[in-house]
């Protein structure tokens, strides 16, 4: 029986990569290359760590022919510094590190980066820039925030230790009775999971976000407003919206959380952008936030490397030799479907199963080079695919919380493939020797 | 043909079993049936004559898909809505166009709907 226990090694404070709260109090039992236990670890992080398994895979696949990492690199280097514009996308779920290799790779060649942002939350993004961001740490909502409000964000289902870790259950140094100290409010159009937790629910008419918003912000103004209009164009009853402002304008420290609920539905950066504006204007009131509730493991950490080192969160363009930024244009959905892109490199992430037909099509046409932990539709169609380890149980670095905190990873069990950092490192000295021999 | 088909307000979202899904492999048992079903308010289900495991088609403006159809839970679906969890379905119903922001319309966009 010692023996047994004795095999058993146990990783404390390990970092779950899988959604943006990177959970980083998650204590893992190894038994040689598995995973046994995750504890803390909510259905999704559980699912993360022990389903990871080191698939034994060659390193590189050449149209589906296995060929060598050096081999997989020297090909894929040429076609990125052959190409007339090639495209970077992914790099959500790998390390901070990786992805300022990878941004370099883009400078070499003269070709864009994008970031799954561009089709999560781009259109945030774009609304920063337009309105500004009242911000704060998750810790600050955890010890502050008394008035909470999803918007478009339904957390129950895509981050499961929301609640719990930050935003409603935990008692807090000016909320000490924890979920009893504050106020949640869900505004969906589906009486999600997370609506079942809230104080107030209010679901409004689909594709009526922007005037909810707008309502709100009339209503903190003091704007009076016909009861008829504001029910037939929200879905809810003014006398509901203006309890809701009441309770906003009482709190003390008022949060909203907003997801894809606002940036993929019709007007896009123009709902989030509504909500910031909102936000802003509580702030005459009292403190109030807006926090985008980010996705991917590491998609934050992405905005913050891609902005350090261009001066642009996603869809940047470095053909003339200095980055350009214009979502719509440069952005990979818009790349692809509009038939520009002549090679591409895949970084973490699958496009060839969330893209638009079109954009499919024409990343199917091209030759591509994919880097992914696992088999997906994006590495079966690839001209060059590299096996790689998984970032936060194979490999350290750093990945970025949703709030912009950064966290370093522990790494519970090696892994015979390269980590993306390696593959993406040597892809970047070949070719940046390929550009200085032209 | 006696069927019409009917516009409704397709939602495409996460879900947990599809989070899930993507560790355990996405050419999975348990990724795949999650992607492929599409979740109807259970009035809609009433009023259509339609039973969990009916096959539909579901027309967008720049797609068609065959899914199978189950009633949503509770009240989480009001009439009108439809929510399929994203995957290779839910992006095949979305156009290219990204109407100069970066991100297609992917939720929120009219559907119809037949039973085949
Ligand atoms: S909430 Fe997110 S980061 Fe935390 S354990 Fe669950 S999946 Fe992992």
């Amino acid at each position: 029986m010692s023996t047994v226990e004795s095999e058993l090694k146990i990783v404390t404070d390990a970092t779950c990569t899988f959604c943006g709260c990177v959970c980083d109090d998650i204590d893992l039992t190894v038994d040689g290359a598995h995973i046994v236990e995750a504890k803390r670890a909510c259905v999704l992080g559980k699912a993360w760590f022990l389903n990871h398994e080191v698939e034994d895979r060659p390193h590189c696949l050449i149209e589906g022919q296995p060929a060598t990492k050096e081999e997989g690199i020297e090909r894929a280097a040429r076609i990125l510094a052959d190409s007339k514009y090639p495209i970077i996308y992914g790099l959500s779920d790998t390390t901070t590190e990786s992805q300022r290799v990878a941004v370099g790779i883009a400078d070499w060649i003269g070709g864009n980066v994008d970031t799954t942002t561009s089709v999560c939350h781009g259109p945030s993004g774009m609304a920063f820039q337009g309105v500004g961001e009242v911000t704060c740490s998750l810790g600050e909502v955890r010890n502050r925030g008394d008035m909470i409000i999803f918007w478009g964000s339904n957390p129950a289902e895509s981050h499961p230790r929301h609640f719990t870790k930050y935003s409603l259950m935990p008692k807090g140094m000016f909320v000490p009775n924890g979920r009893k100290d504050r106020t949640c409010v869900v505004v969906d159009v589906r009486k999600t999971k997370s609506a079942k937790t809230a104080d107030i629910f209010l679901q409004i008419k689909p594709r009526r976000d922007f005037e909810a918003l707008w309502t709100l912000r009339a209503l903190a103004k003091g704007v009076s407003l016909d009861p008829e209009r504001v029910r037939e164009d929200t879905g809810v009853e003014l006398a509901v919206l203006e309890d809701v402002m009441q309770r906003m304008k009482a709190a003390k420290f008022g949060v909203i959380f907003f997801g894809m609920g606002l940036t993929m539905t019709r007007g896009k950066h123009c709902n989030s952008e509504a909500l910031l504006a909102l936000t802003r204007d509580m702030n005459a009131f009292t403190r109030f936030v807006a926090k985008p509730n980010r996705g991917h493991g590491n998609v934050t950490g992405a905005d913050n490397v891609v902005s350090w080192r261009t001066g642009y969160p996603f869809g940047v363009n470095h053909s003339r030799g200095y980055p350009r930024f214009n979502p719509g244009e440069y952005t990979t959905s818009d790349t692809l479907a509009n038939r520009e892109a002549d090679c591409a490199l895949i970084i973490a992430c699958d496009p060839m199963a969330n893209f638009s037909q079109p954009a499919r099509e024409h990343l199917a046409s091209i030759p591509y080079i994919a880097l992914d932990t696992k088999v997906t539709p994006s590495t079966r169609a690839a001209k060059i695919a590299f096996s790689v380890a998984t970032y936060g149980i194979n490999t350290g670095g750093t990945v970025y919380r949703m709030d912009d905190v950064p966290i370093p990873l522990r790494p519970a069990t090696e892994s015979p493939h390269p980590s993306d950092y390696e593959v993406l490192s040597q892809i970047e000295r070949r070719v940046q020797s390929l550009a200085a021999s032209r | 043909m006696g069927c019409m088909s009917e516009t409704f307000i397709m939602i495409p979202g996460r879900t947990s079993k599809q989070g899930c899904g993507i560790s355990e492999g996405k050419y999975g048992e348990n990724y795949q049936s999650e992607i492929t079903t599409l979740q109807v308010a259970p009035e809609d289900m009433e009023r259509l004559g339609y039973t969990d495991g009916d096959t539909v088609r579901v027309t967008s403006e720049f797609g068609q898909i065959e899914v199978v159809v189950t009633t949503a839970k509770g009240d989480e679906l009001p009439p009108g809505l439809l929510f399929i969890a994203y995957g290779d379905l839910s992006s095949r119903l979305m156009g290219g166009d990204t109407h100069g922001s970066g991100m297609p319309t992917s939720k929120g966009f009219d559907v119809t709907m037949e039973r085949i």
